[in-house]
């Protein structure tokens, strides 16, 4: 049989024996009653060997685009940022993947002291006190953060955020609040794709303001003047933020924000079809006791020694149960240790220079779509690394298709997500991307027929 | 032997001016980053990072993960957490690239093979669970608790049936249910278990009424006892119109044995990351697909795969409760999952769990010598003892002889936990481990409870640190390293 078990037919019966069962059938029947247990063997495929299987693996591989065998230009908060070899080399190994969450300390420094390096290096990207040691995602985090805010403010209920916000997080936040009492106000962005009719819709009401920044059209936002406002009505500010804008651009903290969240993949995680990904959040140090998730800390053993323990537990769904800040139980400490390894490479220096070569490269693309007939930018103003471009023609859906059956996969078509942006896609231009990369993405989608929709739908 | 410097921070090796990282520098004409960037969205300079070269970053962080116990390296028998072998060769096909490096926003036409693979799992897990619908959507257990509970509560709201706001949990359940639950909107009922472990029916019968929503069950329970009231429980809880969610914590008792939507659940969740071997990361990642009856299909989040001819698609459900993370999943755990469940097949998951369940029953026949086990002398895939004498007799805890384990170089049961057994014990061995090692563990824990209460009660001895202060660590609170640490 394929698999990884241990007994053999000798083990079984001496194992049988000092349990005093004839067979395992019989200690099952002893527990399970016979009327519930299946009559017949589940209907999955059949075992596959290590090798067979394999060579199906590589097929089913095979048959997919990905950003090894195109050039990438798609973003929406999933990019393809280079992942140096120590990132990959580190996380596979067993000492650290094959192991559990730390309750054991003893038995868990390893673990334990990347965590805490982790949440220090948060502490440092986000400009604020206090980072846990993360959460699932982006998306959710941003989502946690304001569950947070809400049971921090008191009596307040209303949560401002903007269209400018990834529409997926957004999507996230209604299916969370939809059973809790809190109110959701969706702020249209300007014309030039940023968010300051926020700073209209903030109240005495208002519990907290979730922004993004860059936004979900690369756009960059006036953090600090409706951190301002909001602090000025008593509500708290949530900023969603890319780790590596903050090479160059001011931290969250350094803008007044209160809890700062992130997607982390671009820390070093690849992309592998939306997960696992990592969430970061942190804090300012008043709102600790609120934070959801786990959290290594620093104290000292028996014989005095410097170590590292989960701490602050009484947060926790392990102790408090229904009280607790949150459910979360598993995280996604492997992700946080590739993102600790990506930054200790990076330093200050190599962060900076990706963000430079995001800001940069993202330009010269932006002056060639805006060069280009066919296509138009929708915002103007700079941005980060990312953007939003019209297509004249309108079939955003087949011209992305053409692009891909050439190679490239040319952008992120951004109406299935939001209809009004039916003819946009967004493009985002990170390091890995070179003069070449970029003469090929406009050269595939200029050549794409305009009619191209009508010619896949007849062949379809 | 051990590396001293291994247990410095990252932030006290930094050196100003090293470096590991190189770009190809940009183009010396054309605008610089900072000139196409309003000047008051800069920084003045970029975050205070540590400065290393790259020998340093992979000797620290080589030399830490010596420091960690893990599946590759020891016994691991921790309750409730399924902590199984991690076969290499999922690694391997999950990271082939075409999977790994597939971005989450690409048309559905350019990932056929994914497509695939995520159709197969869905139709796999349902099959093993007997409820058909199935998103992968969820990124861990507790976050499938509460996505099935929004499916739930969306299912209410559309039959006008509001007043559903109560959730039943066991005592005996895991901390998730109840902080699920919670935050899911609903208030929260205990469930008491009776002498022996079991749901204590009276009191489920007088805590049903048209308020209750969900009872959310373990099955086998967190004791390791499959509820052979289960037709009743069931039933009762579908008589007052209500729903069952399984904790599916404890699958691999279980798998092609007898399954949830058979015996009466309406949800569940899986833990890839326990019973099908995704390895536990140091704490995640995991997953926590759902899969639920028909008639709660609809409500599903999205999106979900779909088979139209022999094309994939993805679609989002009628009346689906949107979503609950961004992108489709934690695929690289859902495709470690799926390699696992091909590897073994139709027959040998079947032979996964009655060797669960062999293993744990022989390791309890020799426990229960050395220690109280309160709840009977079988059990399913785990069991739960008690050191409720060994703390009368020598004052020694739970806690105490799970770090001397440590020293024998067995990684710790899982201890206090459940919290219905007093000095509780929990310990799952799983299918991959040998007669020897359940031997030489119980021949541990034997000479333990034999040893000098001393010995014992300032182990462990052998470990890189002795006992952490927890208290001081929660009373004031280092969550960072500073500057002037340094």
């Amino acid at each position: 049989m394929n698999g990884y078990l241990f007994h053999t037919e000798s083990d079984r019966r001496e194992m049988l024996r000092a349990i005093g069962a004839e067979s395992v059938q019989e200690i099952i029947d002893g527990q399970v009653p016979p009327a519930v247990q299946m009559k017949r063997p589940l209907e999955l495929p059949p075992a596959a060997d290590e090798m067979t299987l394999e060579s199906e693996l590589r097929r089913l591989a095979a048959s997919n685009a990905s950003v090894s065998s195109h050039v990438c230009f798609m973003g929406g908060g999933a990019y393809d940022h280079f992942i140096p070899a120590v990132v990959d080399e580190i996380a596979s190994r067993g000492e650290y993947y094959t192991s559990y969450t730390p309750y054991q300390a003893e038995v868990s420094q390893g673990n334990l002291q990347v965590m805490f390096e982790y949440e220090t290096l948060v502490s440092q990207i986000t400009g604020l006190d206090v980072s846990n040691a993360s959460l699932y995602d982006g998306g959710s985090a941003a989502t946690e953060a304001v569950l947070m805010a809400l049971a921090s403010v008191k009596k307040r209920h209303k949560v401002i955020t903007s269209d400018a916000v990834h529409p997926e997080y957004r999507e996230i936040l209604e299916a969370y609040l939809q059973n809790i009492d809190a109110e959701l106000v969706v702020v249209p962005a300007s014309e030039s794709g940023t968010s300051e009719g926020i700073l209209d819709a903030i109240d005495e009401q208002t519990a907290c303001v979730l922004i993004q920044h860059p936004n979900f059209f690369g756009r960059l936002e006036q953090v600090r003047k409706i951190a301002d406002a909001a602090h000025q009505a008593g509500a708290l500010v949530i900023q969603s933020f890319d780790p590596i804008s903050v090479g160059l651009l001011k931290r969250p903290g350094d803008l007044g924000v209160d809890i700062a969240v992130a997607e982390g993949q671009c820390l070093g995680n690849p992309l592998q079809y939306g997960g696992p990904y990592l969430g970061i959040m942190a804090c300012r140090q008043d709102l600790m006791r609120r934070m959801p998730g786990r959290i290594a800390g620093q104290t000292t053993d028996r014989r005095g020694n410097r170590c590292w323990v989960l701490t602050l537990q009484t947060r926790e769904q392990h102790i408090r149960r229904e009280k607790a800040t949150s459910n979360i139980c598993s995280n996604q400490t492997l992700l946080a240790l590739r993102a600790t390894v990506y930054l200790s490479l990076l330093g200050p220096q190599g962060l900076k220079e990706t963000a430079e070569h995001c800001v940069v490269k993202t330009n010269q693309a932006r002056e060639r779509f805006a060069a280009s007939e066919r296509f138009e930018l929708v915002h103007a103003g700079p941005v980060f690394k990312e953007f939003l471009v019209r297509d004249r023609e309108g079939d955003v859906q087949a011209l992305l298709e053409h692009a891909t059956d050439h190679g490239v996969l040319a952008g992120v078509p951004v109406g299935p997500m939001e209809p009004k942006w039916k003819d946009c896609f967004l493009v985002a231009v990170t390091e890995k991307r070179t003069e070449a990369d970029l003469d090929r993405l406009m050269k595939v989608l200029e050549s794409a027929p305009a009619d191209e929709a009508n010619r896949l739908a007849e062949t379809v | 032997m051990r590396n001293q410097q291994a247990t410095k921070l990252l932030f006290e090796m930094s050196r100003s001016g090293r470096r590991a990282h190189h770009l190809p520098p940009l183009p010396a004409e054309g605008e610089t980053a900072a000139s196409l960037l309003p000047a008051d969205q800069l920084a003045d300079a970029p975050p205070p990072l540590p400065e290393l070269a790259e020998g340093d970053v992979v000797r620290h962080f080589v030399n830490l993960s010596t420091l960690n116990m893990s599946v590759d390296t020891h016994f691991y028998p921790l309750g409730s957490c399924t902590m199984k072998y991690n076969p290499k060769r999922n690694e391997r096909m999950a990271s082939l690239p075409g999977l790994v490096d597939v971005h989450p926003l690409q048309s559905d036409r350019s990932v056929p093979g994914v497509l695939q693979m995520l159709y197969e799992l869905q139709q796999m897990i349902g099959e093993i669970a007997g409820l058909p619908g199935v998103s992968l959507q969820p990124a861990a257990g507790a976050h499938g608790e509460l996505t099935a509970l929004l499916v739930a509560a969306a299912y209410y709201r559309d039959r006008g049936e509001d007043q559903r706001r109560y959730v039943l949990t066991a005592d005996s359940a895991h901390g998730t249910n109840p902080a699920s639950a919670q935050m899911a909107g609903f208030s929260t009922r205990t469930v008491k278990s009776n002498a022996q472990g079991l749901v204590d029916l009276d009191d489920l019968k007088s805590k049903l009424d048209d308020k209750t929503a969900v009872f959310m069950l373990t099955n086998p329970n967190t004791l390791g006892l499959f509820d052979s009231q289960i037709k009743e429980i069931t039933d009762l809880v579908h008589e007052a119109g209500a729903l069952i969610y399984l904790d599916g914590a404890n699958m691999n008792a279980i798998l092609g044995i007898t399954r949830p939507g058979d015996f009466g659940a309406d949800l569940m969740h899986f833990n890839p990351h326990k019973t099908f071997s995704g390895p536990h990361g140091g704490g995640g990642p995991g997953a926590g697909p759902i899969c639920v009856r028909d008639f709660l299909a609809d409500y599903l989040p999205g999106p979900v795969v779909e088979k139209v001819g022999e094309e994939f698609r993805t679609v989002d459900p009628a009346k689906t409760i949107g979503r609950v993370r961004s992108f489709f999943g934690n695929v690289g755990v859902l495709a470690r999952a799926y390699i696992y469940i091909r590897t073994y097949g139709k027959e040998g998951l079947r032979r996964v769990s009655e060797d669960a369940v062999l293993g744990a029953n022989y390791l309890l026949s020799k426990v229960r010598h050395i220690l109280d086990v309160p709840h009977g002398d079988r059990c399913m895939h785990e069991f739960v003892a008690s050191a409720k004498k060994l703390k009368k007799e020598k004052h020694l805890s739970a806690m105490d002889l799970a770090k001397r384990l440590l020293d024998f170089g067995f990684h710790a049961p899982t201890v206090y936990f459940p919290l219905v057994v007093e000095e509780a014990v929990m310990v799952e061995p799983t299918e991959t481990e040998s007669k020897e090692t359940l031997d030489a563990f119980a021949e541990a824990l034997f000479r333990i409870t034999e040893e000098s209460g001393d010995v014992v009660e300032h182990a462990p001895h052998s470990t890189n640190i002795s006992r952490p202060d927890d208290v001081i660590a929660a009373r004031k609170p280092i969550l960072r390293w500073t500057e002037k640490d340094k």
